[in-house]
């Protein structure tokens, strides 16, 4: 069953087609990746996927505990929706604690008022309570327990991009889309991050989509792909089918060496 | 988080700081002088630290703080002088209609960023005034004279704790999370979930809230007010006092009112010249310290440093014995 279905999805920016006419359906449980050179609208699609931008013309639906489509889409509502996602250029929230950029990951499963918060009411403390112990427990899942007190900032890159993987899982998501999270680490950062991808969706029971350059990763993780280029959506399949894509060959290598490697 | 232990302490903390300052005050132990000084120091700290509500917590750059204290001060004037009540009513009306004119305010602007949110901000305060500077019921330019003077040790002082209490323990709920967040990474903090116009327009309101009792505790300090103490300058004393103290600390924004009160005491035979030091004190901050001089940190960083000074000196000690 698919939890994410886009019918011709088309973004213009000024004359600019930044992403156009994609079709694709990615099902439940699932690691699909988005591939594709520099500026092929990979990001941009996932922009679109979570409402930060308006798409010009097409459809993006989701189905989860209720049907949403592209007109629900708006960025302060994917979390309560069950979607959540990590940024390329990292968007922590820099200084604040390790710990507090994963409560604020918890915003929306806390409901107690303004009032409560004013005088400290028992609403108060037994939800911070809560949020508290769910989001320790959630840092010790992502390894990062020992940090949780540490300014984000002051985190090394790749424990920034664990945290950006941690926060977007307290918001309790279904459907989890990584803009590049292996960007900036090295083979064995790559390979800790590609089992805990692996834990994370098997313990949680999520649906993932990542962008990646890292091949390594991709072909390792990922049961389906889809290859951008120029915007548009060039191949799609499971990798070793993309691999021997012809299509993609020459997005990624150019035609001429396309033709020395046949 | 918090014990019963602690609390207790710190109530017995206030409790005595209270008692204190109250006989010190009324056998004059303080002189009179000092004791208005005081006065002041109160009133900059409730605007301070409702100031750095928006500007330090949400981050969103407002100039119009001096707007909501003169609806305050108007609001408390007239209830108490023309119609006579209680000072307890003076001071929730002045909180509830600054706190309805900053939701008025806030909706619109708010949609705004950086040096356009200030500007609109700026003249939505200056509107305000110009507006009290033409309505006669309220003594128009002349201003509005005996207002009772309500603003007792007992009242500016717990008003300043509770303030401090209530704006502390905003900040460290979920709502006062999701502000910083905002003023961290607002793309980020929308894609947690969080509403952020929502956010903004509650910080504002907050922040408006206790702008207008800072001004409902000046109207009764000085029993007199007149739109001419509300100009746009006044926005930009707050808006020193924080960036002065720290820009999203609580005990910086107390540090910042109660050091440039006393500066500008000192300076009271050059008053034409405070505005100037202002200024130089604004350039000298950004340039060498834009944290302000307790930073986000607080008291924190005043004990980090003390402590980072004891291990030099040990350090120093232990080589000096080698």
């Amino acid at each position: 069953m698919p939890v994410l279905t886009v019918k011709g999805l088309t973004k213009n920016f000024g004359g600019i087609m930044a992403v156009s006419n994609i079709n694709m359906e990615v099902k439940k449980g699932e690691i699909a990746g988005v591939i594709g050179p520099n500026g092929a609208g990979k990001t941009t699609f996932f922009n679109l996927l979570t409402g930060i931008y308006k798409p010009t013309s097409g459809v993006i639906e989701y189905s989860l505990d209720k049907e949403i489509n592209n007109k629900d889409l708006k960025p302060h509502k994917i979390a309560a929706y069950g979607i959540s996602r990590t940024f390329q250029n990292i968007k922590l929230f820099k200084e604040m604690t390790v710990l507090e950029n994963v409560l604020i990951g918890y915003h929306n499963n806390l409901n107690y008022t303004v009032f409560s918060s004013f005088f400290r009411l028992p609403g108060f403390s037994k939800g911070e309570r809560k949020a508290r112990e769910e989001a320790l427990e959630l840092l010790k899942v992502m390894g990062l327990f020992d940090k949780k007190d540490e300014l984000a900032k002051n985190l090394p890159y790749g424990e920034q991009r664990k945290l950006e993987i941690a926060r977007a899982m307290a918001t309790k998501p279904q459907v989890l889309l990584l803009d590049e999270p292996a960007a900036g680490m090295n083979p064995q950062e790559t390979k800790e991050l590609t089992e805990l991808i692996r834990k994370i969706r098997k313990d949680f029971s999520l649906t993932i989509i990542l962008i990646e350059h890292d091949m390594s990763l991709v072909m390792d993780i990922c049961e389906k792909l889809f290859v951008f280029d120029y915007g548009k959506l060039i191949a799609k399949g499971s990798p070793i089918e993309v691999q021997n894509n012809p299509e993609v060959i020459k997005a990624y290598l150019g035609e001429e060496e396309a033709h020395a490697t046949a | 988080m918090l014990n019963k232990k602690n609390i207790i302490k710190k109530l017995v903390a206030i409790l005595v700081i209270y008692i204190l300052g109250r006989i010190m005050l009324e056998q004059e132990i303080i002189p009179p002088h000092i004791g208005s000084i005081i006065f002041i120091i109160g009133i900059n700290i409730i605007l301070a630290v409702s100031l750095n509500l928006i500007n330090g917590f949400t981050g969103q750059f407002s100039l119009g703080h001096a707007g909501f204290m003169a609806l305050g001060a108007y609001a408390s004037g007239m209830v108490t002088a023309v119609y006579g009540k209680h000072f307890i009513v003076g001071i929730l009306f002045a909180a509830v209609l600054a706190a309805v004119a900053g939701l008025i305010i806030g909706i619109p602007t708010l949609r705004l960023k950086g040096d356009y949110l200030a500007i609109a901000t700026l003249g939505f305060a200056e509107i305000i005034r110009v507006v009290i500077e033409n309505y006669e019921k309220v003594g128009g330019a002349a201003g509005l004279n005996d207002i009772p003077i309500d603003t007792t040790w007992t009242w500016l002082y717990f008003v300043v704790v509770i303030t401090l209490i209530l704006i502390n323990n905003f900040i460290k709920s979920y709502q006062g999370r999701a502000c910083i967040a905002i003023r961290e990474d607002e793309i980020a903090a929308e894609a947690m979930g969080v509403n952020t116009t929502y956010y903004k327009v509650l910080a504002f309101v907050i922040g408006a809230a206790f702008a207008g009792i800072a001004g409902a505790l000046y109207a009764g300090n000085i029993g007199y007010i007149s739109p001419d103490n509300f100009k746009f300058m006044k926005s930009i004393d707050i808006l020193v006092m924080v960036v002065f103290g720290g820009i999203g600390s609580i005990s910086g924004a107390v540090a910042g009112a109660t050091i440039l009160a006393i500066i500008s005491y000192l300076l009271q035979d050059f008053s034409e010249y405070r505005m100037i030091l202002y200024a130089l004190i604004l350039m000298i901050m950004m340039l060498y310290r834009p944290q302000g001089i307790l930073g986000q940190n607080g008291l924190k960083s005043i004990r980090n440093w003390f402590k980072k000074l004891l291990k030099k000196e040990e350090r120093a000690d232990a080589s000096a014995n080698s």
